[in-house]
């Protein structure tokens, strides 16, 4: 797509901007609407317009598959290990209190929240990303010309 | 209870939240493991901790009581809720147990069916499907359900896909067994939805005993009922609604057939119990009224047609597959009557299935290890070539048609008593008769195994070449409990009558407690 300029100036302006917004929607998810999968989800669409604009190829090699199956585990990983946390300070699975008793804020439970959240996002935007790399790699098996 | 005593409190309290948590995070670990050895081993010894934790969760059910653990400690009906009381508490153990024995079988056949790289992400779907499967028996949220059945379902469709390397059909079956498993958790979700709109809560217990209260008459729980049983069974493969199951069972990698066939419908099938009688209630006319008019009869036609059909199957794993549907059928029987000797037949069968069925597979599939056979006609010989296999699948075998001494017999006779208390004097015959056919689809494959010489290559007849030790082993493990709680059924008939105890409760009056922790 070299000769569209248009797009590609306007993609690089609106890339770094899509992915702040992801941030923006995955922190404000403890008050407003938002959290881990929306923000994952604006996110790997960051990624989807690079590969759209600049091609499959230039995006694998900004954002390389392996990653991609690392952050998909890293997310469950630190949601599921957020969960082995309250159990080795003695709570229920997932007790998010244990990690501030003290507070009169339930200061635990936004603790708790920001990690499991942080865990979706990894997951969420990943496995997006996975799954776009899987239906645009992938070959096709008659090509036109040969009907 | 002494054995009691050798669990530490911890893994008392919390053991359902980790039976269920542990495979999942096990699961995720394996998918990044670049070796299959590494990925077998924490696979094993996840099974291993799964079958502590359940025996654990068993001994406290059955000596002190039903376990609640609130998940995030939120206390139910707001927070989730698992609940393990003696319904479920049994049937978690045999997931286990069938995970752990398939597991140890896998080692040699997954290397011969799996391409290597995709070895340790098989082993990861494996633990995402048997975590989702104790899941969806340890949870006691209605929608907690739900997400399970996704969980371990999805899992299944991608190891049911993976049998393509050894047969491409296994794509087909898979997509086949992904749009009826969807189908399935559609319609048990739209049940869920009604059944909330009806109650304002997810919770079974909470559930329970709003309807009691009132609700239960109106038409909302009425398809919500509906739906939910249409829904299980689907998943469960209920005559009309089993086509997905034989595909399924025909192609997938041989050790998960196995896991599939003694646990997956078996998962499903304690769902029914848990939503009919405990959930809704019996008493309620149009239950009932499904429970004799609906089930009860699909369950004798399902019975006598998948019977009719394994006969004329070319394929082995096909033959058991229609079996299973077949036996599906008698545990339906068995819930339809809605009776406690009925009940106790149906659970008891649940049971002893999974162990016959497990044993058969793990058979097929080392017949299929060491001779790529897959046809009945070619298991000419096998009795020679392969004693201890086709030993270990002959007394299966037996049990499965109901031979006195094998746990087949014990199942069948309760079921058939329970009938005849019931003066179902047509569901005896039926059962008599569907055992009759069991001798003919099963006499044919042991006839041809025992009865014929082994294929000549050149000259030369098929030397003997027995499955290696680590298939023999699961096998004979299925195959002697198959006849040792066939003898002593004590154990296993005194697990069913616990389950049915609570059955025979009926569904919670009490209220939860809500809020105010």
């Amino acid at each position: 797509m070299n000769q569209h300029l248009i797009l590609r100036v306007v993609a690089k302006i609106l890339i770094p901007l899509i992915a702040l917004f992801a941030f923006y929607v995955q922190f404000h998810g403890d008050y407003g609407p938002g959290g881990g999968f929306q923000a994952g989800v604006i996110l790997a669409a960051a990624v989807v317009l690079y590969a759209l604009i600049f091609g499959l190829q230039a995006a694998k090699d900004a954002i390389p598959p392996s990653w991609v199956r690392i952050g998909m585990t890293t997310g469950v990983l630190l949601y599921g290990g957020t969960g082995v946390a309250t159990w080795f300070l003695g709570a229920n699975f997932l007790d998010y209190t244990i990690f501030a008793p003290e507070s009169t804020h339930s200061a635990g439970q936004h603790y708790g929240i920001l990690a499991v959240e942080l865990g979706v996002l990894c997951t969420v935007a990943s496995v997006m990303v996975g799954i776009f790399y899987a239906f645009g790699s992938r070959q096709p098996e008659l090509s036109d010309e040969d009907w | 209870m002494e054995l009691l005593s050798y669990f530490p409190e911890w893994v008392l309290t919390h053991g359902p939240a980790l039976l269920v948590v542990l495979p999942l995070l096990v699961a995720v670990i394996t998918a990044l493991l670049p070796s299959e050895k590494i990925a077998w081993l924490a696979t094993i010894l996840t099974a291993a901790m799964s079958i502590f934790l359940s025996v654990g969760a068993l001994q406290y059910v059955l000596s002190v009581g039903p376990i609640n653990y609130a998940m995030g400690g939120w206390e139910p009906p707001l927070g989730i809720g698992y609940h393990i009381d003696g319904l479920n508490a049994p049937v978690l153990l045999l997931i286990s147990a069938v995970a752990f024995l398939c597991t140890l079988y896998a080692l040699p056949s997954v290397v011969a069916e799996v391409e290597p790289k995709k070895r340790a992400p098989f082993y990861a779907a494996f633990l995402v499907s048997l975590a989702g499967l104790l899941g969806i028996v340890a949870t006691g949220d209605a929608f907690n359900v739900f997400v399970f059945l996704e969980v371990s379902s999805i899992s299944t469709y991608v190891l049911v896909g993976m049998g393509a390397s050894r047969d491409r059909r296994a794509l087909a079956s898979a997509y086949n067994y992904l749009i009826m498993g969807s189908i399935g958790a559609t319609f048990f979700v739209i049940g869920i939805g009604f059944l909330y709109m009806q109650t304002g809560t997810l919770n079974m217990l909470d559930m329970a005993q709003i309807l009691q209260q009132n609700g239960a008459e109106s038409r909302v729980t009425k398809l919500g009922f509906a739906f939910v049983v249409i829904g299980l069974g689907l998943k469960l493969a209920m005559f009309p609604l089993h086509t997905w199951l034989p595909g399924a069972y025909a192609y997938a990698p041989s050790f998960f057939t196995a896991f599939l066939a003694a646990t997956a419908t078996k998962a499903a099938l304690y769902l029914l119990l848990r939503f009919v009688f405990t959930v809704f209630d019996v008493d309620w006319g149009y239950v009932a009224g499904s429970l004799t008019y609906l089930i009860a009869v699909l369950a004798v036609i399902g019975m006598l047609a998948a019977s009719l059909q394994a006969i004329f199957q070319k394929d082995i794993r096909r033959v058991l597959a229609y079996s299973s549907v077949a036996q599906v059928g008698y545990m339906l029987l068995g819930i339809g009557m809605a009776t406690t000797l009925g009940l106790t037949g149906g659970y008891l069968h649940l049971i002893n299935h999974a162990m016959i069925k497990g044993a058969l597979f793990l058979a097929v599939g080392a017949f299929w290890y060491r001779f790529g056979i897959t046809q009945v006609a070619d298991m000419r010989g096998l009795g020679k070539t392969m004693p201890w296999t086709t030993a270990g699948f002959t007394i299966a075998g037996l049990s499965l048609i109901g031979v006195p001494g094998t746990v087949g017999f014990v199942s069948k006779l309760t079921l058939v008593r329970a009938a005849a208390e019931n003066e179902w004097w047509w569901a005896v015959a039926m059962i008599a008769l569907t055992s009759i056919l069991a001798i003919i689809y099963l006499g044919r494959l042991i006839e041809c195994a025992y009865f014929h010489a082994p294929p000549k290559y050149g000259a030369v007849p098929a030397k003997r070449n027995e499955a290696p030790l680590m298939m023999l082993i699961p096998l004979w493990v299925l195959a002697i409990s198959a006849i040792v709680f066939g003898i002593n059924a004590e154990w296993t008939t005194s697990l069913a009558e616990a389950a049915v105890r609570v059955l025979d409760a009926g569904p919670n009056t009490m209220p939860l407690i809500k809020g105010g922790h």
